[in-house]
């Protein structure tokens, strides 16, 4: 694999000022959205990231592409500083990322067929001659797996699925070399979502294509992607390759969030003790480990202290104290049965 | 089995430009039994529970045929008045958005106090003390001070406990939960379905569990039923049905769930999307998606017929399926 990254994402903040607090502004608060997050996607590369509502996860990919002003750190594409760009190095930036939805409907123009959106696309960053956008804009839906025909309808009458295509394919249209796709199949349903998951996954075997995938499904996450990020109240609590993370998660929340996930198998039945209580307001974030208030192996330290720095291990990091391994007694995953799985 | 708490036979819904959401459903829900009811968006699942509650918008559609039955008694023929009585007092309801159907300028306490002053004509006192209990049973901590909370003042799990103490707090037989986790995190939601367990556990409560998440419906319940195109596919106890599909389409919709455990390659996927409801296909609604279909399956609808103990299936071209010991 390619050693140069792509993208950089060196210690990023994102903070928002809240509203309430004292009058006349006195104790103003500030919301920490994303919370000192450091981050390599390297060109080809399919990076999920994954964690419950409100954990910055958006916000981190909306920030990246610089569309949300970064409060401090620095995000790095392909040498280009984001966020001190030049309106010359915004457009670069603009031609050669792209950024997929999870409004199917919400993120298309009603009023445009669906190749009229793509043709945008393609005029605004000039990337092809008038006379032959017609043409490219029947070879992008045939790439997302629309008959080209289905070019001139307009969302209403096309499915929720044909619409996300039409999305995958404007983001196409720069010929990008990263895209970041947030719940790209969270509305859609289940026989449809594997339609786009597969759909990534040809994308990626054609093109030398980066891919942050934005989600909550860990199996989707599983499927698709290299490598993982786990995030929770705006920090990456662990990182690495998906099936080291997925097969020895070393951060506890990482384990609460895959236990969590229901199997298809009835023999492998949710834990009885899920992981208790709701994330914290990022308003107002606990002392010491942000996660100490919901986590089983608290320790006095771990509400007290400083966060603990990240640990590293070859292509892994993760931030909490516990040994690996002896993270979780009483958070083993049930053993498989020994009986022939039925399916 | 024992006699059925809630029987619907043959229930037909009909909008007003005369085409039908639901078509022909038949279900039973046993004492403490949980009924997982699956299907895409468009298969008639909510809309079918609507109508045992009698809570179709009538603007737009009607119930056109079927009964519906609560311990043997027929509820199709009751008044408005008497249905008033059914729902919240005998049969509750949650929905998939807690802040939609909870009232955002009314205590939490008072918004269950409301119910049982309703339907048991409790004193005020009293109805606080119900509130509180009921408050306790969901899993709210400190219920005596969260008794008086706005709904703001929950996070979104704790809102869905509050809303199903709403629905519980008159102590029905019957709960219907249509998609009651799925706006919610994954942690939470195991909280809330493990919940929903203990509450069956604990009052012999039977649950019509609405949802779109197999996985949701192997941790949880006992039956499965299938809607495609507001037809029921298959219906039969949850192992046998999971294990052996009968119909394409179930077996279709628990190949394409990605699984945690592991897996690589290309997902299974069923080809075409969900009808709709303007252009409902001739035949089995299923067959211009499924890999199985012959020429029988574009034209005539196939009948509902048995493959096992309490397993049922509507298709012309079955899997087959090895009979259970």
């Amino acid at each position: 694999m390619n050693a140069v990254p792509l993208l950089t994402v060196d210690n990023v903040s994102v903070e928002f000022a809240a509203r309430g607090g004292a009058p006349l502004g006195l104790g103003k608060r500030v919301l920490r959205a994303v919370n000192g997050v450091t981050l390599e996607v390297r060109p080809g590369e399919a990076l999920g990231l994954v964690g419950e509502s409100g954990s910055g996860k958006s916000t981190l990919g909306r920030a990246i592409l610089g569309l949300e002003p970064t409060t401090g750190g620095m995000v790095t594409f392909d040498g280009l500083r984001v966020g001190e760009g030049r309106s010359a190095d915004i457009a670069r930036l603009r031609r050669e990322t792209a950024m997929v939805f999870q409004d199917p409907y919400g993120s298309l123009n009603p009023k445009m067929t669906a190749a009229e959106a793509i043709a945008e696309v393609l005029q605004v960053h000039r990337k092809v001659s008038p006379a032959d956008i017609p043409a490219r804009v029947a070879e992008l839906l045939t790439t997302v797996g629309l008959r080209p025909e289905l070019g001139g309808r307009r969302p209403s009458s096309l499915s929720g699925g044909q619409c996300q295509r039409v999305g995958v394919a404007r983001a196409l249209a720069v010929d990008p070399r990263l895209i970041i796709a947030d719940e790209c199949v969270a509305a859609l349903d289940v026989s449809i979502q594997g339609q786009i998951i597969n759909l990534f996954m040809d994308l990626r075997e054609r093109m030398d294509l980066a891919l942050i995938f934005i989600a909550h499904d860990l199996a989707i996450v599983r499927r698709l992607c290299d490598r993982i990020a786990v995030m929770y109240l705006g920090q990456i609590v662990e990182e690495g390759p998906t099936e080291a993370v997925f097969n020895d998660p070393r951060h506890p929340y990482t384990q609460a969030l895959i236990r969590a996930i229901p199997e298809i198998d009835p023999d492998l039945p949710l834990p009885a003790d899920p992981l208790s209580g709701d994330p914290p307001s990022p308003l107002s974030l606990p002392t010491g480990c942000t996660f100490h208030p919901r986590c089983v192996h608290a320790t006095a330290p771990c509400r007290t202290d400083p966060p603990p720095a990240a640990r590293i291990s070859p292509g892994r990091r993760w931030t909490c104290i516990l040994a690996p391994g002896a993270a979780a007694p009483g958070i083993s995953l049930p053993s498989q049965p020994e009986k022939e799985l039925t399916r | 089995m024992t006699a059925p708490v809630l029987s619907v036979a043959g229930l037909s819904v009909t909008t007003t430009a005369g085409q039908r959401i639901v078509e022909d459903l038949s279900l039973d829900l046993g004492a403490g039994e949980i009924l997982g009811l699956v299907g895409e968006s468009g298969s008639g699942k909510t809309v079918a529970c609507r109508a045992i509650m009698q809570l179709l918008p009538a603007a737009a559609m009607r119930v056109t045929g079927g009964r519906v039955s609560l311990k043997g008694r027929d509820l199709t023929g009751l008044t408005e008045a008497g249905m008033q009585k059914v729902r919240g007092g005998e049969i509750g309801m949650i929905f998939q958005n807690p802040t939609a159907h909870l009232d955002p300028v009314m205590r939490i306490g008072a918004q269950i106090a409301e119910a049982v002053r309703l339907h048991e004509g409790l004193s005020r006192r009293d109805a606080r003390l119900r509130a509180i209990e009921a408050l306790r049973q969901v899993g709210i901590p400190d219920p005596a001070r969260r008794v008086d909370a706005f709904p703001h003042e929950f996070s979104g799990g704790m809102r869905q406990r509050a809303m199903i103490a709403v629905a519980l707090a008159c102590n029905p037989q019957v709960l219907i939960a249509d998609e009651p986790t799925t706006a919610l995190d994954v942690t939470v939601q195991a909280q809330i379905l493990r919940l929903l367990l203990e509450l069956r556990d604990k009052r012999g409560l039977s649950i019509i569990l609405i949802t779109h998440d197999l996985g949701v419906v192997a941790q949880t319940c006992d039956s499965i039923a299938v809607l495609y195109g507001g037809r029921l596919c298959e219906r039969g106890p949850k192992r046998t049905l999971l294990a052996y599909p009968v119909h394409a389409y179930t077996a279709g919709l628990i190949r394409c769930q990605p699984s945690t455990l592991g897996g690589s390659g290309r997902l299974d996927t069923i080809s075409g999307q969900p009808p709709t409801l303007g252009a409902m296909p001739d035949g089995c609604r299923f067959h211009p998606r499924c890999s199985r279909a012959t020429p029988v399956c574009q034209s005539l609808q196939p009948a509902i017929a048995g493959f096992g103990p309490a397993h049922v299936a509507a298709c012309h071209n079955p899997a087959q399926v090895e009979v259970a010991a």
